[in-house]
């Protein structure tokens, strides 16, 4: 283990943490937007009891996200300055952006939505949890847009003297073809978690209690679940054109996901291989044909270019070296992420049918999946994104920036083996703490609503208070 | 002017943000410990600032964000060099937002205090550690000609750098006291008031050091006077807290704040990180910058949000303008 190597570890460790609580704070920011808005259009009560209820759970994931949020921004710089060096006149601008039009509308307007339920007009209160769903997904765009330059980068040029890649164009970074495909996946992944962890609680309150209000819950369940199906959905149609997308930037990521080694007309896709872990050699497979040509290249009889050759190929133009990610990650995060995604959406649909009509479930086992439900689409989003990184390697850029060269050259062992071993420790506790809470306030269930203060009252206390 | 000099400015404007308001901030979660005596005490103090400090908080992310773009050779020597602090920083941090956000979701008094001791953990170190690590941009720092920091944890505990430390600790626990004399009502602010005026006496002897020390490193006649602005902005604003007004005396200490921020950037240009090792291999505005077409397009955008940003979050702090006291607390 040198720096580098913990280095990575550190950003893989960092980010997949922090990337637990994002997909559903922009989830469920709308989601729970939707719900506010049924109760301000119907005054139906339930609607506003359900909007406190998951808005209370929101809130506790939102607090995770933000609190491992800074530690992003701060670790280009402290860990990868050389990168942060190469690209920082392209990448920091997405960057700040983000910041200036998305944290500072999500930040602001959910602490009026918080506090602001005796203090603004419910039209005004309503708008605010909208402005910060809205500032959840500007922030989506961005983040993206810099990760997209990372994988396809796109209107730039070197420049030798400084050693550093420039911007040209940044209509050209804000339109990357990558980015146009991973937003709308990675926005209906979103709403896939979201989807899923309103139906789950929701199926396991009706189940658990069907007489504390399961009239509500089901409303809720229907919706969440609704929700999973449709952006499930979409994750399938834009994942797809990300496919073709990625076979045709970045031929060897979809190699590698496929562990496809030889050059292929037409290729099959892989359904599982049992024999070695990198798929070269298998003692079975089960693989179903034509299939990988018609995602990558959109007909059934075209060509998928395969590991070795693409090695010979980069070696070529890149130089002597491995150009080959680490293929048991790629390609078993790539069926993990389509398995869990596929899962979470049959759950729903079995789940949506035991519940026709009314019914109340009671199997056991339906129980036990309404728990597991929400945490199907969050470990589908981690591979996702385990797989998008992963198989980038070895570069930082694809093309332009080997990932070895973007490492800070002067931190020390001591200062990365301290840092990496503060936050894996800080954040297995926030770990549990984190879980604890919001399995306290999901058992808790639905709260009773208070009659509004009296507005002459200047005593009156405070409709939320920390 | 330079797009480089706009963005140095810039960048000065989001630290002053970021001061000036997390500052009241850190200053308020330091008082968990010393001003209130007893839970509802301690939650009037913390729903002072619970709708509004998230977004005092984005100020930092985005002065790192802007300096990334701006200024990427300053970004990455900085962020790498101060690794040590920027990593109590960030636990720092973490933990005050998990003590905030969480303390008042469970009812137990231990919980309670274990996320007290987060905030005023998370409040005293950030606080004192931004002093420090601002100090040591001015003063300089061992860069070597790779613009890389070649220093340790310890060379920035200088006694300039560690007296910038004292200076925002002392600084920000006033500034914390006069924002919540102006947000509370009753017993609370009484105390508050009082305790301001001492902890005032102290942050205003080190200030002074401090700010004089910079002036006569630095010699400009332009530092001076700012120096000397900012020591008379600090005392009308101690003048206002003896008389009571609580709202001047607030804008006593966040006018002092910006003033330090502006002293210590009028200072450091036309660097950006000073070498101690050679003037030579300092990072400046122009080698450590960004290319035209992307300072002109950040350019337009921060001239384009940058007034709505502020519009939209002066109007937070107006909605939630309210007094609050131990009577407001919910059971």
């Amino acid at each position: 283990m040198d720096v580098l190597e913990l280095s990575r570890w550190q950003f893989g460790i960092t980010t997949v943490y922090h990337f637990f609580f994002v997909p559903l704070t922009i989830g469920l920011s709308v989601l729970v937007a939707v719900m506010q808005t049924k109760w301000h259009r119907s005054g139906d009560e339930r609607w506003l009891r359900l909007t406190k209820f998951f808005g209370k759970l929101f809130l506790i994931n939102f607090a995770m996200g933000i609190a491992t949020g800074i530690v992003q921004e701060f670790q280009f710089g402290m860990n990868w300055s050389d990168y942060s060096r190469f690209v920082g006149d392209i990448f920091g601008a997405p960057l700040a952006i983000e910041g200036l039009l998305a944290f500072f509308l999500e930040s602001t307007f959910l602490g009026l939505w918080i506090f602001g339920w005796d203090r603004l007009k419910p039209g005004l209160h309503l708008a605010c949890i909208w402005i910060a769903a809205a500032g959840t997904v500007f922030s989506a765009y961005f983040i993206l847009a810099a990760n997209s330059f990372m994988q396809n980068p796109v209107g730039y040029t070197l420049n030798a003297e400084r050693g550093r890649a420039e911007l040209t164009d940044f209509g050209a970074v804000l339109t990357n073809k990558v980015l146009m495909a991973t937003f709308p996946h990675q926005i209906f992944g979103c709403f896939m978690v979201a989807g899923a962890f309103v139906a789950g609680v929701a199926l396991w309150h009706i189940m658990r209690h069907p007489d504390r209000d399961a009239d509500a819950f089901r409303p809720a369940f229907r919706l969440g679940a609704m929700v999973l199906l449709v952006a499930g959905l979409g994750t399938m149609v834009s994942g797809d054109f990300q496919g073709k997308v990625m076979t045709e930037v970045q031929p060897m990521k979809m190699a590698a996901a496929e562990a496809l080694y030889e050059d292929a007309k037409p290729a099959p896709f892989s359904i599982l291989t049992v024999g070695t872990l990198d798929g070269s050699k298998e003692v079975y497979k089960l693989e179903v044909p034509k299939l990988l040509s018609f995602l990558g290249t959109g007909s059934f009889d075209g060509e998928v270019r395969g590991i070795d050759s693409l090695q010979a190929e980069y070696q070529k133009t890149y130089g002597p070296g491995d150009y080959r990610p680490n293929i048991p990650v790629t390609y078993w995060t790539f069926r993990l992420m389509i398995t869990t995604g596929g899962l979470a959406m049959l759950a729903a649909l079995v789940m949506l049918w035991s519940t026709r009509g009314g019914r109340t479930p009671t199997s056991r086992w339906l129980l036990r999946s309404a728990v597991v439900l929400p945490l199907l689409p969050m470990v589908a989003n981690s591979f996702g994104w385990i797989f998008t990184e992963m198989g980038r390697q070895p570069w930082v850029v694809f093309g332009l920036m080997p990932t070895s060269a973007g490492v800070s050259p002067g931190t020390t062992m001591t200062e990365i083996v301290l840092s990496l071993g503060t936050f894996t420790a800080l954040y297995g506790v926030l770990a549990v703490i984190e879980v604890k809470l919001l399995l306290r306030y999901v058992q808790a269930g639905l709260p009773q609503l208070e009659a509004p203060a009296d507005p002459d009252d200047a005593d009156a206390p405070l409709a939320f208070a920390y | 002017m330079e797009l480089t000099t706009f963005w140095f400015i810039l960048i000065a404007v989001l630290w002053i943000g970021y001061l000036v308001l997390e500052g009241f901030d850190f200053g308020v979660g330091m008082l968990m410990a010393v001003l209130a005596q007893d839970d509802k005490e301690r939650r009037v103090l913390l729903n002072t600032i619970g709708p509004v400090w998230d977004a005092n908080e984005v100020w930092l992310l985005v002065a790192g964000g802007a300096t990334f773009a701006a200024f990427p050779e300053w970004y990455a020597t900085m962020f790498s060099g101060f690794y040590i602090p920027l990593l109590l920083i960030l636990v720092a941090l973490i933990v005050r937002i998990i003590g905030i956000e969480f303390r008042s979701k469970r009812p137990e008094a231990s919980w309670r205090r274990n996320c007290d001791l987060a905030i005023v953990f998370g409040s005293v170190v950030p606080a004192i550690l931004w002093g420090v690590a601002l100090a040591n941009i001015v003063r300089g720092v061992p860069i070597d000609a790779d613009a890389e920091y070649v220093g340790g944890f310890f060379d920035l505990l200088n006694p300039y750098g560690l007296l910038g430390g004292l200076v925002t600790l002392t600084l920000f626990l006033a500034h914390g006291t006069f924002f919540v004399a102006l947000k509370t009502v009753g017993d609370i602010r009484e105390r508050a008031i009082s305790l301001g005026l001492r902890v005032g006496l102290v942050a205003g002897a080190l200030l002074t050091v401090f700010v004089l020390w910079t002036a006569g490193r630095d010699g400009s006649v332009a530092v001076w006077g700012l120096a000397a602005v900012t020591l008379a902005s600090f005392a009308a604003g101690m003048l206002n807290a003896v008389g009571r007004r609580d709202g001047w005396a607030f804008a006593g200490t966040a006018v002092t704040i910006g003033l330090l921020v502006v002293v210590l950037f009028a200072a450091l240009f036309p660097d950006v990180m000073v070498s101690s090792l050679d003037p030579v291999w300092s990072l400046t505005t122009t080698n450590a910058s960004s290319t035209a077409y992307t300072l002109k397009i950040m350019s337009w955008v921060a001239v384009a949000f940058t007034p709505i940003i502020l519009l939209y979050q002066g109007w937070s702090y107006w909605v939630f303008r309210r007094r609050i006291g131990v009577q407001h607390i919910p059971g």
